[in-house]
């Protein structure tokens, strides 16, 4: 990766264009006959370049940038696993790229909702999904919706109140709190799990339900999942599953079996498709049988975002119902390889099996002593990306000061994960024996660390002409 | 054990080597801890796994049975032509297959797209700060609907142009009903908003914010003087829905006065694509940076003093605040404002100007051919409109929609009132338009 420090603004030169439209006729009328009081008094500043000047400047800003196909990418609860190119292909078909959002008769259309919605369903154990949500957050807000949909069409009218375990992805309180509920936290217990002791007293008929994500942040299986699920159902609430960490239980466990009423799969972890540096995801939300009737929420403006889905349903074909019984399998392994190749050398607080993902607790030695100060989480974090790694989830969850949460998915091989390891080891090692290493890096990235306070406290959030 | 799946590296070694490490003896010992029960022993209801040709050729036959139609319609999609840059760049995998760019010092990239995305979109609708992207117009929408509610404390009222979108007052209804929040709509007048049924809903008090088209779904450009004192005398925050393609001509949210500007960055090159991925974008005035939802990237300067670019202001978002963020929002449409950050750098003020005026000589030729074919009257005569329009149709709509699909035209959606609706963009030529005329008058 190499620093380039241009902004496409600072390329512009008047009468440059990378527009290859033609001119509108000259005798017709154009939008110089739209009266001034409608029309803006100076045109956009935006820049003047040719086609030549975009592709090297944006060539050179992704040069800049690490991917999945850069290198191993051990992000917690992101499941950075290998995106297939024939799915790009497939999205960008123009039979598909060229649909119109509101036509219909488009049976080819009809068949990828269908057939995605049964396979997904086989999958998890619901009975039908809603493809409207564009993200995971997106779904749970839905799925919250439904919840609530579904209590208010009984007359059950005072089920306001929603529980999110401390462990939860801040965007399950979010989500919750748009939603217009209640957030009731249930602390997790010193196994890292749930406690069902905490949790009874809290149920009563003001609970709309509870938000759970199995296996939960910590990588762990919640085994009283089926204790749990009794309890709410009992209280009159519904289950609702946080679909990020789906992917261990793909082709071995389904939420739909454990008593789960809805949930939401973010298929731009779980089934493939790109991150794309952020978005566009996807965030379908499947519901038991007797939500079904509630599926209709509208929260987004036509279909879902269909070019998501199209990636999705070809990765699940080309799975089958053969592969898919090692998806799950295979990222557990290779999450609990990591674990116990790493645990003398970074603390562990949990030490069961994890499922795709584990967190440790900082490192073990981190190298402070009489006046010298340790290496952190974020200083491992740094140093990881010299040695062409992107870092784990950090400081995340909130259970342990230093957390460090890996997950390395089922696309990595075993010779992907030594090396890995390797470097975890020796960085472990420069902290034991000069913390300043770490606290110095990335020394080989396009830049080092930047000053986030002065971004927070002095925001400059769009180029200006000097 | 395995039968070689090409996403899979793992060999039978492999697995043996890895498991002994752990102490476990099979797979099926890593889910020792989930309840015997839980353990899904059916065969599932999937097809048989796909070679890539297979997949490929599945996708085909598809893709085969959907009509290809010339797409004459809009109602908030629209068919502008896509560069062939574009997609090259957004398929380079550094971008592509990249998370959220939490690790700034290898995310100097898509950080830096994301800060010229939000100096786009700031210098397209004279608003100060913009987000780095939302799911589409309409939850921008309804996230200025919320941020109006955030913004006036007690307050608990949001007035919505009738004129909106269907699928912006929806999504705007949804989201409020949850929040306990009321939306009334503000009539039309003319196929405009009407300034005197806003005075009336300002009147009644309560209102926290309004929410109003910049060119609406009858194609009109509004007139919005006069707004924002009646909005801002009310203490409620202003908010314009605009067509980002079109404010490269229309007058700027800013100029109206607004304090948001929201909207769909689809007319700017993206692929229509049965409605997703698009991408929603959010722009305010300085005074309510930190309520905006969503990410915002920032410039700072890295220790060499290089200038570098993080992700910033991030106390409003839900991985910090958890239920106190402004907003649920953490995946966003990233990907796509590179898609239109590529195209406007493309396009540049003359080709933004050149599209405008296509769509706007070429719609207005079809509006005067459609109407001297005796099968539409006129409904807003005075009216100016700059790639849309409504007519009434005096033959049955459905008749109308069938011929023209019989033809090859996806044309003459209806709207509420039962009018039928068009749009031209640059990609539709004259002789397109002529045959379309044709194929109505044969």
């Amino acid at each position: 990766m190499k620093y380039y420090d241009k902004l496409i603004f600072e390329l512009s030169r008047e009468g440059r264009t990378g527009c290859s439209l033609p001119s509108k006729c000259d005798s017709c009328a154009g939008t110089d006959a739209i009266p001034a009081g409608l029309r803006r008094a100076q045109p956009a500043a935006l820049p003047e370049v040719s086609e030549p000047d975009v592709v090297r400047h944006y060539t050179a800003l992704s040069q800049m940038n690490f991917g999945v196909d850069s290198g191993f990418y051990p992000l917690g609860s992101c499941t950075m696993k290998y995106n297939p190119k024939i799915n790009e292909e497939i999205a960008a078909m123009p039979a598909f790229a060229a649909l119109h959002p509101l036509q219909n008769d488009l049976p080819g259309v009809q068949a990828v909702y269908e057939g995605l919605d049964r396979a997904l369903a086989a999958i998890t154990g619901m009975k039908h999904f809603t493809f409207k949500p564009c993200a995971g957050a997106h779904g749970e807000l839905t799925g919250l919706m439904i919840i609530r949909e579904y209590h208010m069409s009984r007359g059950d009218m005072k089920r306001t109140r929603i529980i999110v375990p401390d462990s939860a992805h801040g965007t399950n309180p979010a989500s919750a709190a748009v939603c217009g509920l209640e957030i009731v936290e249930v602390k997790s217990n010193a196994g890292g799990l749930v406690s069902v002791d905490d949790l009874k007293p809290l149920l009563d008929d003001t609970v709309a339900g509870i938000m759970m994500t199995n296996p939960n942040t910590l990588g762990l299986f919640e085994k009283d999942i089926r204790e749990i699920a009794r309890l709410v159902h009992d209280a009159g609430g519904l289950l609702y599953y946080d679909g990020a960490n789906m992917n261990p239980l793909i082709g071995t466990v389904r939420p739909g079996d454990m008593g789960f009423d809805v949930m939401h799969l973010n298929l731009h972890k779980s089934f493939s498709t790109p991150h794309g540096g952020g978005g566009p995801g996807s965030g379908p939300v499947g519901v038991c049988e007797k939500l079904v009737p509630h599926l209709g929420v509208n929260v987004s403006g036509f279909n879902g975002n269909f070019g998501v889905m199209l990636r999705a349903y070809a990765y699940i074909l080309m799975l089958g119902r053969q592969n898919v019984k090692l998806c799950g399998k295979l990222a557990t392994l290779g999450a609990n390889y990591i674990k116990e190749s790493l645990k003398d050398v970074y603390r562990l607080p949990l030490t069961q099996v994890c499922k795709h993902e584990f967190v440790f607790d900082g490192l073990t030695h981190d190298g402070s002593c009489e006046g010298r100060q340790g290496a952190t989480t974020l200083d491992v974090a740094k140093r990881l990306l010299d040695y062409g790694y992107h870092a784990p989830t950090i400081y995340f969850p909130l259970l342990f000061h230093q957390a460090i949460m890996i997950e390395p998915t089922e696309t990595e091989s075993k010779e992907t994960l030594d090396a890995f390891i390797g470097v975890m080891r020796r960085i472990a090692d420069e902290a034991a024996s000069d913390p300043g290493i770490l606290q110095g890096a990335p020394h080989n990235t396009p830049v080092s660390r930047p000053d986030e306070t002065t971004a927070a406290r002095n925001p400059i959030l769009k180029f200006q002409d000097a | 054990m395995m039968a070689g799946f090409q996403y899979f590296p793992h060999t039978d070694s492999d697995i043996q080597a890895m498991l002994k490490r752990i102490g476990v003896k099979s797979l099926d010992d890593l889910y020792a801890d989930v309840p015997e029960e839980f353990i899904y022993k059916g065969e599932y209801d999937l097809p048989d796994a796909m070679t890539e040709q297979e997949v490929r050729e599945f996708f085909e036959g598809l893709a085969a049975k959907n009509p290809r139609l010339k797409v004459f319609a809009g109602a908030g999609a629209y068919d502008h032509y896509t560069p062939a840059v574009i997609p090259y760049i957004t398929q380079r995998s550094e971008f592509l297959t990249a998370y959220t760019p939490y690790q700034c010092e290898i995310s100097q990239g898509t950080l830096r797209y994301i800060f010229e995305y939000q100096s786009m979109i700031c210098t397209l609708t004279g608003m100060d700060v913009s987000n780095a992207s939302m799911y589409d117009g309409p939850t921008a929408a309804a996230e200025s609907m919320r941020m109006s509610v955030a913004q006036a404390k007690k307050k608990n009222t949001v007035l919505v142009s009738s004129t909106l979108h269907p699928q912006v007052r929806g999504v705007v209804r949804t989201y409020a009903e949850y929040s306990g929040v009321t939306v009334r709509e503000i009539a039309s007048c003319n196929g405009q908003t009407s300034i005197c049924s806003l005075e009336e809903l300002m009147q009644e008090g309560d209102v926290a914010g309004v929410i109003v088209p910049s060119v609406n779904r009858f194609g009109i450009i509004e007139d919005l003087a006069g707004f924002a004192d009646i909005i801002h005398a009310g203490k409620a925050l202003f908010t314009v829905y605009c067509d980002p393609s079109a404010l490269a001509v229309v007058k700027t949210p800013a100029e109206w006065g607004a304090d948001v500007a929201v909207g769909d960055g689809q007319p700017l090159g993206i692929p229509l694509c049965y409605g997703g991925p698009y991408v929603g974008f959010m722009a305010c005035r300085k005074d309510y940076m930190r309520k905006l939802p969503g990410r915002i990237v920032g410039e700072t300067r890295d220790r060499e003093g290089r200038r570098a670019y993080v992700l910033t202001l991030q106390a409003r978002e839900q991985h910090i605040r958890r239920e106190k963020a402004t907003s649920n929002i953490c995946s966003n449409e990233s990907l796509m404002a590179l898609w239109v950050t590529v195209y406007l750098s493309l396009m540049g003020p003359e080709g933004m100007r050149r599209v405008n005026d296509l769509c706007y000589q070429r719609s207005h030729y079809l509006y005067s051919r459609l109407l001297g074919t005796g099968k539409f009257e006129a409904v807003f005569p005075d009216a100016v409109f700059l790639k849309e329009f409504v007519l009434k149709p005096l033959v049955p709509v459905r008749d109308l929609q069938q011929r023209l699909s019989d033809a090859g035209f996806f044309a003459a959606l209806e709207t509420e009132e039962g009018y039928v609706s068009f749009c031209v963009t640059e990609k539709r030529s004259i002789a397109d338009i002529d045959a379309l005329v044709n194929a109505l008058e044969s």
